[in-house]
């Protein structure tokens, strides 16, 4: 098993040099600097910011400059706010996006996975049809919509909850949800469909046939099995949480760093972009191992290899 | 008193296509230690009266209509889900057809072998693991102790139908009934699994229904046996009297259809046509379309009832064809076990 995670983190960190590589030859292929403004800069001027960031290099010579010092975990500075490194925006700012994530996959699977269970054993009964109808419209729903939607009610129209910001427990709540809610509503589909999968095998009649009890088969027999299609899509669930997390900091005025990707993009922030890029990337390079190993843990018929 | 008591059971599923009569008015007994066998075609309600007794039938679109089943003086059929959880897996057990899917894939066999153990008896986890290796040790398991950790997967189809012998077994309950035990693995492995279904039998006095299609099997193990047609008995009586003095046409006609007890060379019997579809009422005789003998009038009324000719050998009296008529004897007298043996060669 060791070995299966170090060959795994392995391959997690060329993966990661590759996408560090693509987006940097992306971002030094777009058209304009980080330097160009509305404002003239007299040439002198320019050179000298150009000098400094090192632009006045060839691609490849600095491209080499940047992957040494992000190796030595420095990502440089932001090439557009002034004596602040990219890595201290991303200090500041990822914190709050983590916190927000993981919220919402809490609220997801805290959600979405008792909902799918209680559906699948209470199959074509009202406790499956309602909740298979809510999220149907959950999956539906983009968080764009969603978003607005929880703070005309809860917000404006209630006045339960906090319309924007990020200073207290009850600001997360909003936010939170309309991350999560949508996942909420696909992890209860893929329950509920893993686990009517399991109740209807063969071996749950054997285990009928020896008096177990219908409780004991559920959650004994059935919910390893009946978990593997939700955990499955746990990577992806991760990597649209945190790309969702873009619209909904915005939304909500959330000092995250999905604020931070998106002005650094805008701004051609190109230090910025990368930290960013390789941030994101990695953690769902993390999760996918994670749910690799979970995975395992949960089929016997499948090993670390 | 008889152990298993069956009087009138009929199952049905309610369908889109209608309703299907699957089992359609059964009655039989069963004593301490007996075995009885049932045989019949696919879709002549075999394994539906099984998964009825043990009332294993989803429900909906299962339905048991009418009948009792008195197991030990108690009717199964009228069990609370509660009293039936004591009864299954403690006093009877089963063992079924596919012994790859049988088994949860997820669970160590161990955490099987000591469910039902641990759930009728207050047997703590040490003493149930050490009763599950000496289950396993007697169904023929090499190395018991170690693969009594292993998952179902590291097992073959023999070994897996193996354990789901011991698992049955393990509560020494008074009645196993083995859906089609044999019918998924290959013919080799079969008389193995037959011979320790028979062993642990002997050993523990438990009666045994065996449903199957192979007739050779029935031969070799039953006391008694029911040959089913279209959700009804035809024929029942004694493993003796069924073979050697067979009366119904459609058991005769089974009997036919013995590929070792056929000339070399020649083309294996079948019988012509398809078994009936339950599914829409049946008029007179089930078999009627498809019996090979004299027709002597149309089929009507009701279906036939079973008419004993002595000494519990009971047939469905059908009146619309000559069962009279002589017939190749297709039988050659010999011993019954012999037959099997033959069979399963």
């Amino acid at each position: 098993m060791l070995r299966f995670i170090a060959t795994r983190l392995l391959q997690g960190v060329l993966v990661l040099l590759a996408i560090y590589a693509v987006t940097f030859f992306l971002v030094a292929a777009t058209p304009g600097s980080p330097f160009s403004s509305e404002r003239a800069i007299s040439p002198e001027i320019l050179a000298q910011i150009e000098s400094f960031y090192g632009y006045d290099k060839p691609v490849t010579e600095r491209f080499v400059t940047s992957i040494t010092n992000v190796l030595h975990g420095e990502f440089g500075p932001s090439a557009v706010y002034a004596n602040r490194t990219v890595t201290q925006i991303i200090g500041a700012s990822f914190p709050v996006s983590a916190k927000l994530g993981l919220f919402a996959l809490a609220v997801a699977l805290g959600i979405g996975i008792p909902v799918g269970i209680l559906a699948a054993v209470r199959q074509n009964s009202w406790l499956d049809y309602l909740p298979m109808s809510i999220s149907m419209g959950g999956i539906c729903l983009p968080t764009f919509v969603m978003g607005p939607l929880l703070v005309l009610i809860f917000g404006l129209i209630l006045e339960w909850l906090p319309v924007a910001g990020w200073f207290g427990w009850e600001y997360t709540i909003l936010p939170s949800l309309t991350l999560g809610l949508y996942y909420a509503a696909y992890f209860a589909r893929l329950t509920r469909g893993g686990m009517l999968e399991m109740l209807n095998q063969d071996w749950v009649r054997t285990a009928r046939a020896k008096g177990v009890p219908e409780r004991t088969i559920i959650w004994k027999h059935c919910l390893k099995g009946g978990l593997i299609p939700a955990i499955t899509f746990l990577g992806p669930a991760l990597a649209g949480i945190i790309s969702g997390s873009f619209v909904v900091e915005t939304i909500f005025q959330i000092p995250g760093l999905g604020q931070w990707f998106v002005k650094g993009a805008l701004n051609r922030d190109d230090f910025l972009i990368l930290g960013c890029t390789v941030l994101f990337a990695a953690l769902i390079v993390v999760m996918n191992l994670i749910v690799d190993i979970v995975q395992v843990a949960l089929n016997p018929r499948l090993k670390y290899e | 008193m008889a152990l298993l008591e069956v009087s009138d059971l009929r199952t049905s599923f309610h369908t889109r296509g209608g309703v299907v009569r699957a089992v359609d008015g059964v009655s039989f007994t069963l004593d301490k230690g007996e075995t009885l066998g049932i045989v019949g075609e696919s879709g002549s309600g075999k394994s539906v009266t099984c998964y009825s007794l043990m009332k294993l039938i989803p429900e909906p679109p299962g339905r048991i209509e009418s009948g009792t089943a008195f197991f030990d003086g108690q009717d199964l059929l009228q069990m609370s889900p509660k009293q039936l959880r004591k009864i299954r897996g403690n006093r009877i057990s089963m063992i079924f057809q596919d012994p790859m899917t049988s088994l949860n894939p997820y669970l160590r066999i161990s955490t099987q072998l000591i469910e039902a153990l641990r759930i009728h008896t207050n047997i703590d986890k040490k003493a149930a693991l050490k009763k599950a290796i000496e289950a396993l040790e007697e169904v023929g398991i090499p190395g018991a102790a170690q693969r009594v950790n292993q998952y179902p997967h590291e097992f073959s189809g023999g070994m897996r139908q193996r354990v789901m012998i011991a698992m049955a077994l393990i509560t020494e309950p008074d009645l196993l009934i083995a859906d089609e035990p044999t019918t998924a693995l290959d013919v080799t492995v079969q008389a193995q699994i037959l011979d320790i279904i028979k062993e642990r039998q002997n050993r523990l006095g438990t009666a045994v229904i065996l449903v199957t299609h192979d007739l050779g099997v029935v031969a070799g193990t039953c006391d008694k046996v029911n040959v089913m047609y279209g959700g009804k008995l035809m024929e029942s009586g004694t493993a003796e009297q069924v073979f050697y003095n067979a009366i119904h046409p459609y058991t005769r006609s089974l009997q036919k259809t013995i590929p070792s007890l056929q000339a070399k060379g020649e083309n294996l019997y079948t019988i012509a046509g398809l078994p009936p579809d339950v599914s829409k009422p049946i008029h007179g005789c089930a078999f009627y379309p498809r019996c090979p003998y004299p027709k002597t009038g149309a089929p009507e009324g009701d279906r036939p009832q079973l008419v004993d000719a002595g000494d519990g050998h009971c047939f469905a009296d059908c009146r619309f064809c000559d069962s009279s008529a002589p017939i190749e004897t297709v039988l050659p007298q010999k011993d019954a076990g012999d037959l099997a043996g033959e069979e399963l060669a």
